[in-house]
């Protein structure tokens, strides 16, 4: 975990109230992985008071030259962000660069084949339920609303895993209200995926909910072989967790709570879970989603 | 001249007055990557209680004007697991450690904690929370559900039971929901509190007009942060001119000109609460800008600052 003065490089509004922001803060950049955050203070006074929690979207990278004319790659963090309330409102008005105290990367990420062993947010299997993802399986990461964010990040350290195959191809199921609020579309298609689209109203693609198209999507797929990655909206988290299950398709769920601290101090941002060894409903345990989560096995929460 | 910032509270030598708010700080492992640890005055834990607490339902937390609402219902592993997990961390700070202790049930629950504690040469003082607002249980049945702290004659049996039990530095935590504070401060002082920590959180409420729910599953809850500093100021210095026993003065202290008001105020010593989860360095940029102030001002040690408000 680092905190630091992170300089804007970027902040643009991409379509509606979403906007992509982009943040020199290599530190981050360098040893963060898909499904963790930051959180960003977005004014320099009390108010808001506490600061914004905020996914990682992707790692960028620019070749900067030095003095001695040896080009040198350096990362930087995006993410992408709704205006949903004053403290989005105001970061949507901070210009490309001033400065925001930043710190992260916080949580524990996706679990994924690939990833680089004993890393910061890297878990043990009995943590997945015991299971262990499918590593020569499928994949099909689920986006409701602006849960798209963290999973442009996954899908771009998945992207290693043969794409010629097309039976190995990402499939990526993107949920959006209307056709006009659908969510990084190209920049999946671009890093190799599948795509396929559901509008609540029927303007583009599936008419309905993500989680609909996914059962659909089911029937095509041998699902055996599958490990579903899904964030966005609760109802449909808890709805994929419903089909995860009755299918015993291994599926990790990123979620988002209040947060105070996003350190795990405060202890305020928990949510229920169960043990997954003992299947007891009746006991239970608190979770922080800022330390424990955000991505949780969908098999371990109490909805 | 180099500036004192040391202070004595009870037993405790303390390289510095400033100090961490219980509940605020974890058990310091969770600021290690960005606070050097034994640079702090003291550390003092998120409160403990004998049996093991799963803590109140989510929400547990909301943002309020300069704020925020919280009533995490005292979630903690419980005094055997936080001795065997959480103490050999905070051993190793070099710092000395507050343990702050609260009672589920009665009196007695305060003696067995008190007792256990005195035996750990590590810790250095014990913290009665008998201010928490979020846990039921704490309120004494014969009270109507009040907090101990809300009662003078509760506050100097606890306060007395505990004394006779250990002879660490012990530290009475206030609450600020009461008609009059210093009838609290003054029958801790009576039964043999070394020191008062005050204030802890203010009880508050929130609605979300849309759902017409309450924001935190509580309903009510504990209000902290920049918000209550007034209130808070008011206290101490009510408190200050009624006690001879030090003082440690808390409530949205956000940086080194809110801490200064409480020295002003009367305060011995100060803690950081809300702000550490803002601003995790709070504690460190308060405690080199005390030493800045002390220099700037040719004052020779912080002592020399407590209580001196010019009215
Ligand atoms: C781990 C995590 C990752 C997140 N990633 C992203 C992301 O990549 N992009 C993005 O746009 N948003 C993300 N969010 C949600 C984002 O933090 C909130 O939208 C933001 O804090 C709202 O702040 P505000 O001041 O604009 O709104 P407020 O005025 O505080 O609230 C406006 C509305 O947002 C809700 N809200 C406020 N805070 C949160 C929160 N922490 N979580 C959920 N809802 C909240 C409120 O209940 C209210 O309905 C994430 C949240 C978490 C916990
Ligand atoms: C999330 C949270 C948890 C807290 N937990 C405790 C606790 O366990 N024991 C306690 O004595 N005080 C607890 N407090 C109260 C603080 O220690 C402090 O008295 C209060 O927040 C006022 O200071 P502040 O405005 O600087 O935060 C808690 C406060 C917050 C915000
Ligand atoms: S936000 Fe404080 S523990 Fe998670």
């Amino acid at each position: 975990m680092f905190q630091v003065s992170a300089k804007i490089i970027y902040n643009n509004k991409i379509k509606k109230n979403y906007f992509e922001i982009a943040l020199t803060a290599q530190q981050i950049a360098k040893s963060a992985l898909p499904g963790q955050f930051v959180n960003i203070k977005v004014s320099d006074g009390s108010e808001p008071l506490l600061r914004r929690p905020l996914s990682i979207h992707r790692i960028g990278r620019k070749v900067a030259r030095s003095q001695s004319h040896t080009s040198k790659e350096k990362e930087f963090i995006v993410m992408l962000y709704e205006v949903v309330g004053k403290g989005t409102e105001i970061l949507s008005t901070r210009k490309a660069g001033e400065y925001l105290d930043v710190i992260g990367p916080l949580g524990n990420g996706f679990d994924y084949e690939g990833r680089p062993p004993q890393s910061a947010g890297g878990r043990p299997p009995e943590q997945c339920g015991g299971r262990r993802m499918k590593d020569d399986g499928r994949i099909v990461l689920v986006a409701g609303g602006m849960g798209t964010a963290p999973l442009v990040f996954l899908a771009e350290r998945l992207r290693e895993r043969g794409t010629k195959d097309e039976r190995r191809r990402t499939k990526v199921l993107i949920g959006a209200k209307t056709k006009d609020s659908i969510l990084c579309e190209k920049e999946f298609r671009d890093l190799g995926c599948e795509v396929r689209v559901a509008t609540d109203d029927g303007s583009r693609g599936f008419k309905g909910y993500v989680s609909n198209l996914l059962k659909k999507e089911l029937s095509t797929i041998d699902y055996r072989i599958l490990t579903i990655y899904a964030c966005g909206p609760i109802p449909m988290l808890k709805e994929i967790s419903r089909i995860s299950l009755e299918h015993t398709i291994p599926a990790q769920l990123s979620l988002e709570s209040h947060m105070a601290c996003g350190i795990g101090a405060c202890m305020g941002c928990v949510i229920k879970t169960r043990d997954v060894e003992r299947e007891t409903k009746d006991v239970f345990e608190y979770k922080r989603v800022c330390k424990e989560g955000p991505v949780f096995e969908a098999g371990e929460i109490i909805w | 001249m180099k500036p004192n910032l040391k202070v004595k509270i009870g037993k405790m030598e303390l390289q510095n007055p400033v100090m961490v708010a219980s509940g605020t700080f974890g058990y310091a492992e969770e600021f290690k990557d960005f606070v050097d640890l034994k640079k702090l005055g003291v550390i003092v834990t998120k409160t403990i209680t004998l049996k093991p607490r799963q803590g109140n339902p989510p929400p547990r937390t909301c943002e309020t004007p300069a704020g925020m609402l919280n009533s995490i219902g005292l979630e903690n592993p419980g005094m055997e697991k936080f001795i065997q997990e959480k103490l050999p961390f905070l051993k190793k700070t070099g710092v000395p450690i507050i343990v702050s202790i609260a009672s589920e049930s009665d009196t007695d629950e305060f003696i067995t904690l008190a007792r256990r504690l005195d035996a750990i040469k590590e810790v250095s003082a014990i913290e009665l929370n008998i201010s928490c607002p979020n846990i039921h249980e704490g309120r004494r049945a014969r009270d109507e559900g009040r907090l101990v702290s809300q009662n003078p004659q509760a506050t100097y049996e606890v306060v007395k039971a505990v004394r006779n039990v250990t002879r660490k530095t012990l530290i009475t935590k206030l609450s600020p929901n009461v008609t009059d504070i210093t009838e609290i401060a003054l029958a801790a002082e009576r039964a043999g509190t070394d020191a008062v920590a005050l204030i802890n959180t203010l009880m508050g409420m929130s609605i979300n007009v849309k759902t017409r729910k309450p924001k935190i599953a509580m309903v009510t809850a504990g209000l902290s942060g920049p918000a209550i500093r007034p209130v808070a100021m008011r206290m101490v210095w009510e408190v200050y001119q009624k006690v001879k026993i030090p003082i440690i003065g808390m409530g949205g202290i956000m940086d080194t000109e809110s801490a200064l008001e409480f020295f002003l105020a009367g305060a011995s010593a100060i803690s950081v609460g809300t702000a550490n989860f803002i601003n995790p360095k709070t504690t460190i940029d308060i405690i080199a800008g005390l030493k800045k102030y002390l220099e700037k001002h040719k004052i020779s040690g912080i002592k020399a600052l407590v209580g001196s408000l010019i009215i």
